[in-house]
């Protein structure tokens, strides 16, 4: 099964993974989300979505369906 | 004009480019839309050291130049048009200690447009705290450009930025990244067709439509007809530069750059766990509305009532002075009304606003949005329109004006539409007289009828509000990027000055803008109404008196006068017997004639009013109405109070007390002729349920707010929308009084 941000649990961390061209919009990648950098879930709005991330220092909120399409390979032992 | 030097501020949001704005500006300031769409232009005047002067450009907050926005597109199509009379000599770009790689890639493209740049770092005072070192000699050189690292919240580095200004002619314009490794062969074709153009500038034009369809642009000359890529391909490009540009950044910053990570977290994260929570979260915007609510409500209630009594004195004191003509009456009841009418709304404008620039600056605003996304979306709202929603139910102005903080255009334009269904201030003293009058009294589960009715009224606007929203959403077809990425910024203090100047701004924006059409509407309400053609209004006056000695006054006002000579008998009377004062009969003969023609004078005088009223222009175009609101159980006397609603809501009870001849200040008395006045064929109270409930019914609905449209005019810069709002919500309330009176009657 694919891995993705939408998966991740609070305080939980991944490194993203390099990702089909044209998917996620531009904008997104602006801000810094790009292969190989780190992102961190930080918080779930309380309707569980939209969710709140930290990737590569800036800190964005981003809706479910968007953060389904970003994969990443989760660093596992994170401390909760 | 000529020798001032041309700057553009350019900066990702949330990077404090505002303050360094107003910190370069001061008050000499400028703000205005840019000519055809929405997008806020403010400009100002800076002095530079030597006596030279700069003219600065703030340009909306951008993250790139690929732009997927409205306010982007207005940032690249300056940047890549050199005609454009504000085509900057140097850029300032500003970005933020704590984000200084994501600032940097909109700072890269922009020096490979080849135009100078100056770098500002701000914020630096948080260096320290976040433990981040600079080493800003080696940013110079490797980004080969001049910074100045500045702390707008203490006031540092602002002169640096001004010396670099003025010294803009040193600063090198060679290029940072060279795009064309991304992709060779496409770049030596582009070459090949446009020997003479710059090819990064090319590459921007042909890309500028990939993410965004602009609703009105500008055409560029070199047409994007060069098409030789997909729109995919480009996009796939465009994240190839992206990728290129990061790499170049991280080069850098590596070796210039130094975080502490220690140092930093804490209170941020402490803070969101709070203002997110699942409880807390709801909780404490929850009370931050009631804040707001309270004071556009209630606290700015003080200074409104002054304001109104002060412009009704000064009407007076103009009628008194002047000499008594068409010219004073102007003044008095056309224009001082009218000016009155602008500056009342000014304290709910501040207030709104001084609590928006607060939730702004300090980041909080990001985090309502994040609560409150889930629960808008189903209605094509954002997170965003739940304060303009919410202040509407004080007042619609300020809660219009506030929707600029909606960055998707489609979203906003709904939370606009929607707004004026929300139960406004205006409408209150309307449903209470109605309601007092019509719906019996008696309670339901301890809660009376009345105060029932007037709940089902205000959830009746919110529901309106939410359903239209939903239907709007559905029919409009307005291309607007769906995707949501919000920047979540960190927590600040709000900068006093910040706030200062967006308050200032927001109201003069109000009085300049919409002021001048209320007030040209009020101008021409109060033409109607005390103007007419026939010789019944030239000689109201003779008319009304003749009649008054032949026939007496009218039943309502004949009876009133008994009324009061009989309890002031009985007044004078009781003081008689306490030995208050003594008085001979003569004197009490004397005193009570005196009370009786003050009585009679006054009587006249409405009577005078309302026959001048019932002839004038307003009174023929009520009669001339009278088909069309009959069926909702009007007559023509409620249908020229309908019409000056028009002005303001609240207007309906003094337009009746005028019509009915008796003095609005007085709310009984007009209530007590309300439900006085009877229908002439059926002979019962024309105030009945089935007219009282359609005409709460009416007034829920019905667009009758001029300062409405006019401020809508304004925020969509077009008549189309606040036109179809009147046509749409009069046509609404139309039919849903016209079913309510015809079932209840």
């Amino acid at each position: 099964m694919i891995t993705t941000v939408a998966q991740l649990r609070r305080g939980q961390k991944g490194i993203i993974k390099e990702f089909a061209d044209g998917i996620l919009p531009i904008k997104l990648l602006e801000l810094g989300c790009l292969p190989g950098n780190e992102i961190e879930l930080v918080q779930v709005a309380p309707l569980k979505d939209p969710i709140y991330i930290n990737v590569n220092g800036t800190h964005i909120a981003i809706r479910r369906s968007m953060a389904a399409l970003i994969e990443l390979e989760i660093i596992e032992d994170s401390p909760l | 004009m000529s020798k001032q030097i041309k700057v553009a501020l350019i900066g990702n949001p949330n990077t404090g480019k505002t303050s360094v704005f107003n910190q370069l500006t001061g008050l000499k300031q400028k703000v205005g839309n840019y000519p055809g769409i929405t997008v806020e232009k403010k400009e100002g005047v800076c002095k530079l050291p030597r006596g030279v002067k700069a003219h600065i450009l703030d340009l909306p907050g951008t993250y790139s130049l690929n732009t997927t926005s409205l306010d982007e597109s207005v940032v690249v199509e300056l940047l890549l048009n050199k005609n454009d009379k504000d085509f900057p000599d140097v850029a300032v770009v500003i970005s933020d200690v704590e984000n200084l790689k994501r600032n940097l890639l909109l700072f890269t493209q922009i020096k490979d447009l080849k135009i100078p740049v100056i770098l500002v770092i701000n914020m630096a005072d948080r260096m320290s705290r976040t433990g981040i070192s600079l080493d800003i000699e080696l940013l110079e050189e490797k980004l080969d450009t001049k910074i100045a690292l500045v702390s707008t919240r203490k006031g540092t580095g602002i002169d640096r930025i001004k010396e670099l200004i003025a010294d803009y002619k040193n600063l090198s314009i060679s290029p940072n990244v060279d795009t064309t490794v991304i992709a060779p062969d496409y770049f030596d074709k582009l070459k090949a067709t446009f020997p003479k153009e710059d090819l990064y500038k090319l590459w921007l034009v042909i890309t500028q439509d990939v993410n965004f369809m602009p609703i009105e642009k500008n055409p560029i000359t070199i047409a994007a007809s060069f098409a030789t890529k997909s729109k995919s391909e480009l996009k796939r490009l465009q994240q190839k530069e992206t990728i290129l540009r990061y790499q170049f950044i991280n080069g850098i910053l590596k070796q210039a750059y130094k975080v502490d990570i220690n140092a930093a977290k804490g209170l941020r994260a402490t803070l969101d766990k709070v203002l997110t929570h699942k409880i807390f979260g709801y909780l404490i915007f929850f009370v931050i509305l009631l804040t707001i609510f309270q004071a556009i409500y209630d606290w700015s209630s003080y200074p409104m009532d002054f304001i109104d009594e002060s412009f009704a004195s000064a009407s007076e004191w103009v009628k008194d002075t002047l000499p008594p003509g068409v010219f004073t009456n102007l003044i008095a009841e056309g224009i001082l009304a009218g000016i009155g009418g602008i500056v009342i709304f000014i304290p709910q404008i501040a207030f709104l606003f001084l609590f928006i620039a607060l939730l702004e600056e300090s980041g909080y605003m990001s985090r309502v949005v994040f609560l409150m996304d889930k629960l808008m979306r189903p209605f094509g709202l954002s997170g965003k329109s739940v304060v303009p929603l919410i202040s509407g139910t004080a007042c619609a102005i300020p809660a219009i004006m506030a929707t600029r903080t909606i960055e998707n255009w489609k979203e906003r334009l709904i939370t606009i539409l929607v707004t004026p269904f929300t139960t406004c201030s205006a409408r209150l003293p309307v449903y209470l007289i109605i309601i007092a009058l019509v719906i019996p009294e008696g309670r339901f589960l301890g809660l009376s009828y009345q105060a029932l009715t007037l709940m089902l009224l205000y959830l009746m606007g919110f529901g309106a509000a939410i359903l239209s929203a939903m239907i709007l959403n559905k029919i409009m077809k307005i291309k607007s990027k769906t995707f949501f990425v919000m920047e979540m910024p960190n927590y600040k203090l709000p900068l006093i000055k910040n706030v200062v100047y967006t308050v200032w701004e927001k109201t003069k924006s109000f009085v300049l803008g919409a002021g001048k059409i209320i007030l040209a509407i009020s101008i021409i309400l109060w033409f109607l109404g005390s103007n007419g053609f026939s010789d019944d209004f030239e000689n109201a006056e003779s008319i009304v008196t003749e009649q008054i000695k032949t026939q007496g006054f009218s039943d309502f006002n004949k009876s009133n006068i008994e009324s009061s000579m009989a309890s002031y008998k009985l007044e004078l009377q009781d003081s008689l017997n306490q030995k208050v004062y003594a008085l001979d009969q003569a004197a009490i003969s004397d005193s009570l004639k005196t009370k009786e023609m003050a009585l009679n004078e006054k009587a006249t005088n409405q009577e005078i009013a309302s026959y001048k009223l019932e002839n004038s222009y307003m009174g023929y175009m009520g009669k001339a109405i009278e088909p069309v609101v009959r069926p909702l159980g009007y007559d023509w006397k409620i249908g020229i109070a309908v019409l000056t609603s028009f002005a303001a809501r609240e207007v309906f009870v003094g337009t009746l007390a005028t019509i009915y001849s008796v003095g609005s200040d007085e709310e009984d008395t007009i209530k007590n002729r309300m439900a006085a006045e009877m229908d002439p064929k059926t002979k019962k109270p024309l105030f009945n349920l089935a007219s009282g409930i359609s005409l709460l019914l009416f007034y829920a609905f019905a667009m009758q707010c001029m300062s409405t449209l006019a401020i809508v005019k304004r925020e969509t810069n077009t008549w189309k929308w606040p036109a179809a709002q009147l046509v749409f919500m009069s046509l609404f309330a139309y039919i849903v009084a016209l079913i309510a009176y015809q079932i209840l009657k």
